[in-house]
């Protein structure tokens, strides 16, 4: 009999995922809670962000002492000031909203290739690679050709998508056969990437002519996300179809996993890969898939960095998406829904957060402490459930049985 | 001593658990406390530990009403737990086991280790609880982990033993040392709760008997008082057939023919040595054997989840030896897995997702790739309805079922298909009276509608009664082929332990 039939299609540490981890991913928990518990962990972290505020108003702080009014009215002043700014920024005008949308469409792409990993069980942290791997595949293509609009940025999207792919099967597949932990391999390959980039974009392949710093060519204005309000000639304006484009795979990204046969047996593997291995899927063949498919959305999202906003390659633009898509893809449960949501959300802090930075005293690095206050009160359900005493939780918490053996 | 529950009640939303339960325990006596998987026993035991409190009712320890804020003070109180699944930290010691939480310490506050290990082994020697204090635990079989869970009981000096389910993870053979044990405690003057749902156990060990069904004591009995029949209509609130109602079996062609296989298990250690073996078209075949005779590889190896080593497998004259699980169920084998809560079910999927689980590819499931939940959703109503599974809807998880009902939903899954050859492996274990008669009536069923069916049990009650042929697997071949209706229970039982009557 040979090697290549049997063996292979058992998972190689033959443990289902853990508890913590569905719990954490959002993968085995009723939809009320999958509401509920995001809900009330932003409005937690927001006040949070409240006393963060009100413990670094150093000015504030001294005057508690001599004249409690004032510090109260400054305390006061600083909290509403921020938060006023942070909305105003984020949806306050058509500016605003575009600039969270400009910030919300790698986001999302980002957050799905996260969240898909997480369905499948896979906790893939090398999205920051794969953007990168990504963009610079977008970059070649969209500076190689001279193609109408409607071929060239569909052909640009499809090269991001298979150089993020190729990227990211490489650790689905090791994990798959040799059982290495994706966690270890998509951290490495993402230094790699990291690095690797620096490298093209001084090569004679990417560098723009005439440059001795790590930049590459500008992409052929034929393969940019044309910007929606373009007709505005607002040059402050920027949202490009690349949102649309990000909404749309994100619809996709749900009928792959809940409408197909793939996306059932993606989900199978992740909840228990031996039950998906006794149910005869190639659990194998599932976790290089899966992880291509991550990495083709990574990819994605390293193309719409290039193609809405940068329109060439530099060291590290990627700019962090693909770790803040972690957060995301929590904050979203792991369902497409809710990393539009998210996406959305962080855009919008983003965004908001650069006007509160100008317009206040407040530091812009308030949001990265509200974004990581989130990820903590996700991450800890439990807390959120004391504090508002809610009942949620998993589905198999309800009683709907007896309580016997 | 005398442990008093009265009235009792226990509400979770939408059900009740407990409904004024009444009962005593007192020393130097065993209250068997029989019930079906949801009947509140577990419940009432976790309200007695302090990790639930009851909405209404008392505990009464020597007329002294007592309240329990948490484990710690059902401990105090003398009250002692022996779960079914042990609470052992695998790599310590059997000593630092039983110590952890009250280690004993010197003058200076440092953990004397000496000392423990003394008074683990006074405990041991005393009540005959034989167990090396320096073992490690994981080393150790689990009837003597169980041994280590009485000892960290009776270390923190308890005087009310609770055991729930303890046989379910032990052989015939450490349930016989088990039951020794426990009479000793008895004797030695603890008194002992045992809770479970088998009925032959409970009449052998227990002093008194409280039947429990749907929350409610719904009566007291004394083993000389009654019978398992009588038991198990108190139990389930019907008569019950606990024999396996069939007819002679009309065997026909072979289906599946095993020959000279070879099966490493996951260490690579050889578990199935050369064993060959054949079940016709309407015949039950029984393996009987005591666990990790390499039962298990083989189930896997026919199943195609584990590659023989060497060695055929034939399916209706079709050599499928290299065939994966898909290859296998394709070609009409159904499968009950060992494990089902690993393999059988995905936990969190929907009773509908779970009962598409292996034939979702297909049609009417899937068209292309794209699923059919509607047509999914039909054939699970339908099979819902016609397999007896109980609950409230067929879009909730799997794990919100019992385990009877989950394992209904196998058996339906399994079932419906148009199978040749049924293959099930502890088809039954940890099952209530009322499923377990289902589920057998439903394999008989399949039996007398051609079907071959090969069934791999520890249970050898289960194998005896169903079996049309029984055959005895002991160190990974086959050493007896018997007829159920000809021969005892210790023969075999003398087989399933490599010797020969």
């Amino acid at each position: 009999m040979s090697d290549q039939q049997r063996p292979d299609t058992s998972p190689p540490d033959g443990k289902g995922t853990s508890q913590f981890f569905q719990d954490l991913t959002g993968l085995g928990i009723d939809w009320r809670s999958a509401v509920l518990v995001p809900v009330l962990a932003i409005i937690t972290a927001l006040l949070v962000g409240v006393v963060v505020i009100v413990f670094t108003d150093l000015e504030a702080l001294r005057l508690w002492g001599s004249d409690p009014g004032a510090a109260l009215s400054k305390t006061w002043s600083s909290v509403s000031g921020g938060y006023k700014a942070l909305f105003v920024g984020s949806f306050g005008s058509l500016r605003a909203i575009s600039e969270t949308m400009v910030g919300a469409a790698p986001l999302i792409l980002a957050g799905l290739s996260v969240a898909i990993g997480f369905r499948a069980g896979l906790f893939n942290i090398g999205t920051e690679g794969q953007m990168l791997i990504g963009g610079m595949s977008a970059i070649l293509v969209g500076v190689a050709f001279q193609l109408p609009l409607f071929l060239h940025l569909p052909l640009a999207l499809i090269g991001a998508a298979i150089g993020g792919a190729v990227w990211g099967a490489v650790p689905g597949i090791l994990r798959a056969k040799t059982g290495a932990h994706e966690v270890i391999t998509t951290i490495m390959l993402n230094l790699i990437a990291l690095n690797l980039v620096v490298y093209l974009l001084k090569s004679s392949l990417f560098q723009a002519e005439g440059r001795t710093d790590p930049i590459s060519e500008t992409v052929a204005v034929s393969a940019r996300f044309p910007r929606l309000f373009g007709y505005l000639h607002d040059s402050q304006v920027r949202v490009t179809a690349g949102i649309i484009f990000a909404v749309l795979v994100a619809w996709f990204i749900y009928w792959l996993l809940f409408k197909t046969t793939l996306g059932f047996e993606f989900r199978a593997v992740g909840m228990n890969p031996d039950g998906a291995h006794y149910a005869g899927m190639n659990v194998v063949f599932l976790y290089g898939a899966v992880m291509a498919v991550a990495g083709a959305l990574g990819g994605l999202a390293g193309a719409d960095q290039i193609l809405s906003i940068l329109y060439r390659g530099s060291p590290g633009f990627s700019a962090g998406i693909g770790f803040d898509a972690i957060a995301l893809a929590l904050l979203g449960r792991s369902h497409p829904a809710g990393v539009v949501a998210a996406g959305v959300l962080f855009g919008a802090l983003r965004s908001g957060g650069q006007v509160m930075q100008v317009e206040t005293d407040l530091s812009i690095d308030l949001i990265l402490v509200i974004q990581a206050l989130i990820v903590v009160f996700i991450a800890a359900p439990a807390l959120i459930k004391a504090i508002y005493r809610v009942r949620t939780g998993r589905a198999a918490d309800l009683p709907t049985t007896g309580w016997g053996t | 001593m005398e442990l008093q529950l009265r009235g009792i009640t226990k509400r979770f939303p939408g059900v009740l658990a407990n409904d004024s339960v009444d009962l005593t325990a007192r020393s130097g006596e065993i209250l068997g406390l029989l019930g079906e998987n949801g009947a509140g026993k577990t419940t009432l035991m976790n309200i007695l530990y302090g990790l639930y409190t009851a909405d209404e009712g008392q505990i009464i320890i020597d007329g002294q009403e007592r309240h329990f804020e948490g484990p710690g003070d059902a401990i105090e109180a003398g009250i002692g737990m022996v779960h079914q699944h042990f609470m052992l930290v695998p790599v310590f010691t059997v000593t630092e086991n039983v110590v952890l939480g009250v280690e004993p310490t010197n003058f200076a506050g440092i953990m004397d280790m000496k000392e423990a290990a003394r008074e683990v082994h006074e405990i041991s020697s005393k009540y005959g609880l034989e167990v090396d204090p320096e073992a490690i635990t994981e080393d150790i079989p689990v009837g003597i982990q169980q041994r280590v869970e009485i000892i960290k009981v009776l270390f923190r000096e308890a005087e009310f033993l609770v055991f729930d389910e303890p046989t379910a993870v032990l052989t015939p053979q450490e349930v016989e040392e088990f039951f020794g044990i426990i009479r000793g405690l008895r004797d030695a003057g603890k008194a002992i709760i045992f809770i479970t749902h088998k009925l032959k156990e409970v009449l052998e060990i227990s002093d008194r008997i409280a039947v429990l069904r749907d929350g409610k004591v719904v009566g007291h009995t004394t083993p000389a008082e009654t019978t398992q029949e009588a038991l198990a209509e108190m139990m389930v609130g019907r008569p019950v057939d606990l024999l396996v109602a069939k007819d002679v079996a009309s065997p026909k062609e072979v289906v599946l023919r095993v020959d000279d296989v070879f099966v490493t298990d996951t260490r690579d250690q050889i578990t199935v040595k050369g064993l060959s073996l054949e079940v016709k078209a309407g015949e039950i075949v029984g393996i009987a054997g005591i666990q990790g005779n390499g039962q298990t590889e083989l189930v896997e190896m026919l199943t195609g989840m584990r590659p023989a080593a060497s060695g055929a497998v034939y399916l209706n004259g079709e050599d499928v030896t290299d065939e994966g699980p898909r290859g296998i169920h394709s070609r009409g084998v159904a499968h009950i897995p060992e494990d089902r809560q690993r393999r059988g079910l995905v936990m969190n999927f929907t009773i509908t997702e779970n009962i598409v689980l292996n034939t979702y590819y297909d049609p009417p499931y899937s068209k292309g790739i794209v699923m059919d939940w509607d047509a999914a959703a039909a054939a699970a109503a339908k099979l819902v309805e016609l397999f007896d599974v109980r609950t409230p809807s067929i879009s909730i998880p799997a794990n919100s079922l019992s385990g009877g009902n989950q394992q209904k939903v196998i058996v339906a899954r399994e079932f419906s298909r148009d199978v040749k050859l049924i293959i099930a492996a502890q088809p039954t274990r940890g099952l209530d009276v009322g499923s377990i008669e289902y589920i057998h009536g439903r394999i008989v069923r399949a039996r007398d509608a051609g079907v071959a069916i090969l069934i791999v049990s520890t249970e050898l009650d289960e194998v005896m009664a169903l079996s049309d042929r029984l055959l005895v697997m002991f160190d990974g071949k086959i050493v007896a082929d018997l007829d159920p209706t000809q021969v005892s229970a210790t023969d075999v039982g003398l087989y399933m332990a490599g010797a020969t009557p």
